[in-house]
């Protein structure tokens, strides 16, 4: 629960976006979750990436199951629309929500909990069948709200705090949405705010399921030494295959990488994305490709992190659905309702 | 000869025809039925089928009636035993009096019939095999065929078969003749060999009228398209599947933009039921018109989103074609076995609006007020069918729709409201009603947005665990289930002509045999008033009702009495005054069972007081 207000004042000279908004029009109640933790260095992300694009808030609408990573879209987009449902059931309800108007972007905010245990199957088809969202998993591999529990995205072998090891293989989410189809697939780190801003950003311009499984230290469970999800064995352990700057004509372009070496993938809005590779073995529109170097680094013990896979022109649901161009909640009865004299023929077939 | 007395009856007996799943049967035993529909006669067939797709038995009875009584009559006059694996069971099931028509092209001993019954052997597969040489042609004309021989045996009108066949196969010509072929191929045999017509005939008459004759799940479907739905979520489960997938074929039909060919609608076939009501909750967070179809464990799976939706105050719609079950078998018959279910669903205290239809047009008028209801009370609302009723052709009113109806879409604040300075909290109870306004996600940059979440949240929507923000809500929950109370559809009552300390209470498919069991009651001195309810939360005249009877019997399909417990709990009422008439056997409830139960209860209370037995 939020005890403290949070202060309405603030600096005259914040600087404003293309539609007049600052950083605080992105922000949301006051956070709740423990000092340090990596979650709310992800909600900054977010609240960065929103107010870089000049995405008018209230055409956000933000859709979280239930855990510490499902409570923060309370903590920014104020004048979004909001909806925490049940412990692992999300993917469903933001699916439902896009179908009803197509309009909107859908922000997706999820835990490794919620996503990989409890909703592994609505994570799973929410994926493959591309509807158009930014599915973030903010991933700890440990259940805060319960106290420190296992997920299933802890590796084998990891440590609790209480000193269990676990043995069950992890599920590496990344993976499972690149095997089932997402469009725009990353991973990244939330003490890496450089890294994870341009990816939201690509994300929310990718017009499919674009997911981003952020690594996110639990600092009151999994942040000791024998974890894998703590912020020092990350930081260890980072293999960043790029590095990557978005393009829109809403925002400025701020490549300062060397020329040459800059890959530019331009999406179906328009978007482009400035790509900048460190690894020169990791080619990013090559599915089976990424498949297979994020397990041999795995197998290393590396977390590779960055833009794993795009498609530059993804499908989405309403697509493979054919809907109408005008959002579904728009429509009225004379669009819907086909009316007495259609039904005397239909009742005349009846006979 | 036959120890008892041929049955003779015109217009009024009931055939059952017992096949292999599989065998296509089914569009020869619905031809029948239809033919006799043309003549003019009400029909009202019910399919008895296994949770198989080829080999199990699987019967098809037809009721004819002339009367119109459209619930189940049990009994069966004419047997048409087409399948070796139930042929001793399905003889044994004749009435005392009836007939058996066999394929007679093996010789079975007569150990195996009765002699209390008339046999009449076709010698169907020689027929068959002398006519056609291609297997699967053999099977499917040996049923046209038996159909040919019974139009012999009945007296029915060729013509009429005919040119049901002909719409049948329109455009599909080349299927046409053959079919008429195998027709007379069995009705000139029977009319050359046989004693025609028996003592069953069907008769010309004037008893349907402009009635159509169709399935529940397909006109609950239309009604979905008819009340705006947009949405549907659904998860393959008998007896509900064919409701969705009606939804797909009228939408295809009704709904498709005639600017580019684009859909007006969305239908997800989910991963499960969970899925499938989570993506109806998050499109009617939306603002689309959404709704799921399923049935009993279906119900089950969904109970934590239902309760999210009843506490969130999202409008959904869901559609329980009700069966036995759980698990495989029973799930492919009829019961009544969800009302508890449904009506207090999820954890907490909840209670939703269910309603429930008796016969398909009432499906269709339902489904579309459900939509309506839902928005306007921001919550859950269940349609109670059941198989009987959605997976039967029933003969009922024509569907009508009134074009100046406007979709009521309940409490909802704009754009312009919201700049005009009114105040919005989402879970303020403005009005004294209980139903607060919402907002749809998008409407304005900077008011009107809120964080939906189950109960922990003031009238506002902000988040807050105090106790008494919590109670608060939860009286307006119960203020706003009362206002549903006098929305939703209104109990039918019909009373005897004198007045009567006895009355009964029903619901659902049971109507009709409940309807020809008053009649059966009368006819034997016994006057009862009857209410058929048809939703819930009760309306204050189910308690009048009550009030004044000295015993009301509680009709329905499930063992547990459910509706009868439902009222006991909301109705404080003296549960030794409801007697409960329980019929729960996987097979629709008959008249004759509920006149037998009711009477013997009537005989015995003259003689000693139920309530003195009880107390």
């Amino acid at each position: 629960m939020t005890y403290i207000a949070k202060p309405k004042f603030h600096h005259p000279g914040l600087p404003k976006n293309e539609l007049g908004y600052t950083h605080r029009d992105y922000e949301g109640k006051i956070s709740t979750l423990c000092a340090g933790c990596g979650h709310d260095s992800i909600t900054a992300s977010i609240i960065e990436a929103c107010f870089e694009l000049s995405i008018a808030p209230h055409r956000v609408a933000k859709i979280s199951g239930i855990g510490c990573s499902s409570k923060t879209p309370d903590y920014f987009l104020g004048n979004s629309h909001g909806f925490n449902s049940v412990h692992g059931r999300m993917p469903s309800v933001l699916t439902g929500a896009n179908l009803a108007n197509r309009d909107l972007i859908y922000l997706g905010v999820s835990g490794d909990g919620d996503s990989a245990s409890i909703g592994f199957g609505q994570f799973a088809h929410a994926i493959r069948r591309g509807v158009n969202m930014v599915y973030i998993v903010e991933n700890n591999g440990v259940y805060g709200l319960t106290k420190g529990q296992f997920s299933a995205t802890a590796d084998r072998g990891s440590k609790s705090k209480r000193g269990l090891v676990n043995n069950d293989s992890s599920i590496d989410l990344v993976a499972i949405a690149l095997q089932l189809g997402a469009t725009f697939v990353a991973r990244s780190f939330s003490g890496d705010k450089h890294q994870l801003v341009p990816l939201i950003k690509a994300a929310v311009d990718h017009q499919g399921a674009a997911f981003i499984d952020v690594i996110s230290p639990c600092v009151a469970f999994n942040n000791h030494v024998g974890s894998t999800k703590s912020f020092d064995y990350v930081r260890e352990h980072n293999e960043a295959v790029n590095r990557l700057d978005v393009i829109t004509g809403r925002a400025p372009i701020k490549v300062d990488y060397e020329p040459g070496k800059v890959e530019v993938v331009e999406q179906h809005d328009g978007s482009k994305l400035a790509l900048r590779k460190l690894n020169h073995d990791y080619d990013p529109h090559d599915r089976l490709a990424a498949m297979s170097f994020l397990q041999q680094h795995a197998a290393k013990g590396l977390v590779v992190t960055g833009l794993l896979f795009v498609d530059s022109d993804p499908e989405d649901l309403h697509q493979h659905l054919n809907t109408v161009a005008a959002p579904l909640n728009t429509l009225t009865e004379p669009e819907l309702c086909p009316g007495s004299s259609v039904l005397e023929k239909i009742n005349a077939g009846l006979r | 000869m036959p120890s008892a007395s041929p049955i003779s009856s015109v217009n009024d007996f009931v055939v059952r025809f017992a096949n292999v799943n599989g065998s296509g049967s089914a569009s020869a035993n619905e031809l029948f039925a239809r033919a006799i529909l043309r003549m003019g006669v009400p029909v009202s067939p019910r399919n008895i089928f296994p949770s198989n797709i080829q080999g199990l038995p699987t019967w098809y009875e037809v009721r004819v009636t002339e009367a119109g009584y459209l619930g189940a009559r049990g009994g069966i006059d004419l047997m048409v035993a087409m399948n070796p694996q139930t042929f001793d069971k399905d003889v044994a099931a004749i009435e005392p009096g009836g007939y058996l028509l066999y394929d007679s092209t093996k010789p079975i001993p007569m150990a195996r019939f009765r002699d209390d019954i008339t046999v009449i052997g076709v010698p169907l597969t020689a027929i068959c095999n002398k006519t056609y040489s291609d297997p699967r042609q053999r099977q499917l004309f040996k049923n046209i065929i038996y159909i040919g021989a019974l139009s012999a045996l009945l007296d029915m009108d060729v013509p009429a078969i005919e040119k049901l066949l002909g719409e049948q196969y329109k455009g599909k010509e080349k299927l046409l003749q053959p079919n008429i072929h195998a027709l007379h191929l069995g009705r000139d045999w029977a009319l050359e060999n046989l004693r025609c017509p028996i003592g069953l005939r069907v008769k010309p008459a004037n008893g349907v009228g402009n009635r159509i004759f169709v399935e529940g799940n397909a006109a609950a479907a239309l009604g979905a398209v008819y009340g705006g739905a947009t949405v549907c979520a659904w998860y393959p489960i008998t007896p509900s599947s064919s409701l969705a997938e009606a939804f797909t074929r009228y939408c295809s039909r009704l709904r498709i933009d005639p600017d580019g060919n684009k859909h007006k609608f969305a239908i997800v076939q989910a991963e499960d039921e969970l899925a499938s009501i989570g993506l109806v909750i998050g499109a009617a967070w939306n603002g689309a018109r959404a709704f799921t179809a399923t049935s009993g464990p279906g119900i089950s799976l969904m109970q934590e989103f239902v309760g999210l939706a009843y506490f969130a105050e999202i409008p959904a719609v869901i559609f329980d074609v009700q069966r036995a079950g759980p698990s495989t078998g029973m799930p492919t018959r009829t019961q009544q076995g969800d009302l508890l279910s449904c009506a207090y669903a999820s954890h907490g205290d909840t209670k939703h609006v269910l309603l429930f239809p008796e016969d398909p047009t009432e499906t269709f008028e339902f489904a579309a007020d459900a939509f309506d209801l839902a928005d306007r009370l921001q919550t859950p609302v269940f349609v109670l069918m059941d198989l009987d009723i959605g997976m039967n052709h029933r003969l009922c009113r024509p569907f009508a729709w009134d074009d100046t109806r406007k979709y009521d879409r309940g409490k909802v604040m704009h754009e312009v409201e919201l700049d005009a300075g009114r105040d919005f909290g989402r879970y303020l109870d403005v009005d004294g009603d209980g139903i607060p306004f919402r907002t749809y996600p998008g409407t304005h940059p900077s008011k009107g947005s809120f964080f939906t979440r189950g109960t922990s949240r003031d009238r506002y929507a902000r988040y807050t665990e105090e106790g008494g923000a919590y109670a608060d809500n939860m009286q307006r929950l119960l203020r706003k289930f009362d206002t549903a109370k006098d929305l939703v559809p209104r109990p039918l009552q019909a009373n005897a002509e004198k007045a009567t300390k006895f009355g009964v209470i029903y619901y659902g498919s049971t109507s009709p045999a409940m309807d020809e069991a008053i009649h059966l009651l009368q006819a034997n001195g016994r006057t009862l008033d009857r209410m058929r309810v048809r939703a819930f939360p009760f309306h204050s005249s189910v308690t009048s009702f009550l009030a004044d009877h000295d015993f009301v019997f509680v009709v329905e399909q499930n063992r547990d009495a459910q509706l009868r417990t439902l009222i006991v709990n909301e109705c404080g009422v003296d549960p030794v005054r409801l007697v409960p008439v329980l019929h729960y056997d996987g097979t629709p409830i008959t008249a004759r069972f509920i006149a037998q139960t009711i009477g013997e209860h009537l005989a015995a209370l003259k003689v000693t007081p139920l309530r003195k037995v009880v107390s």
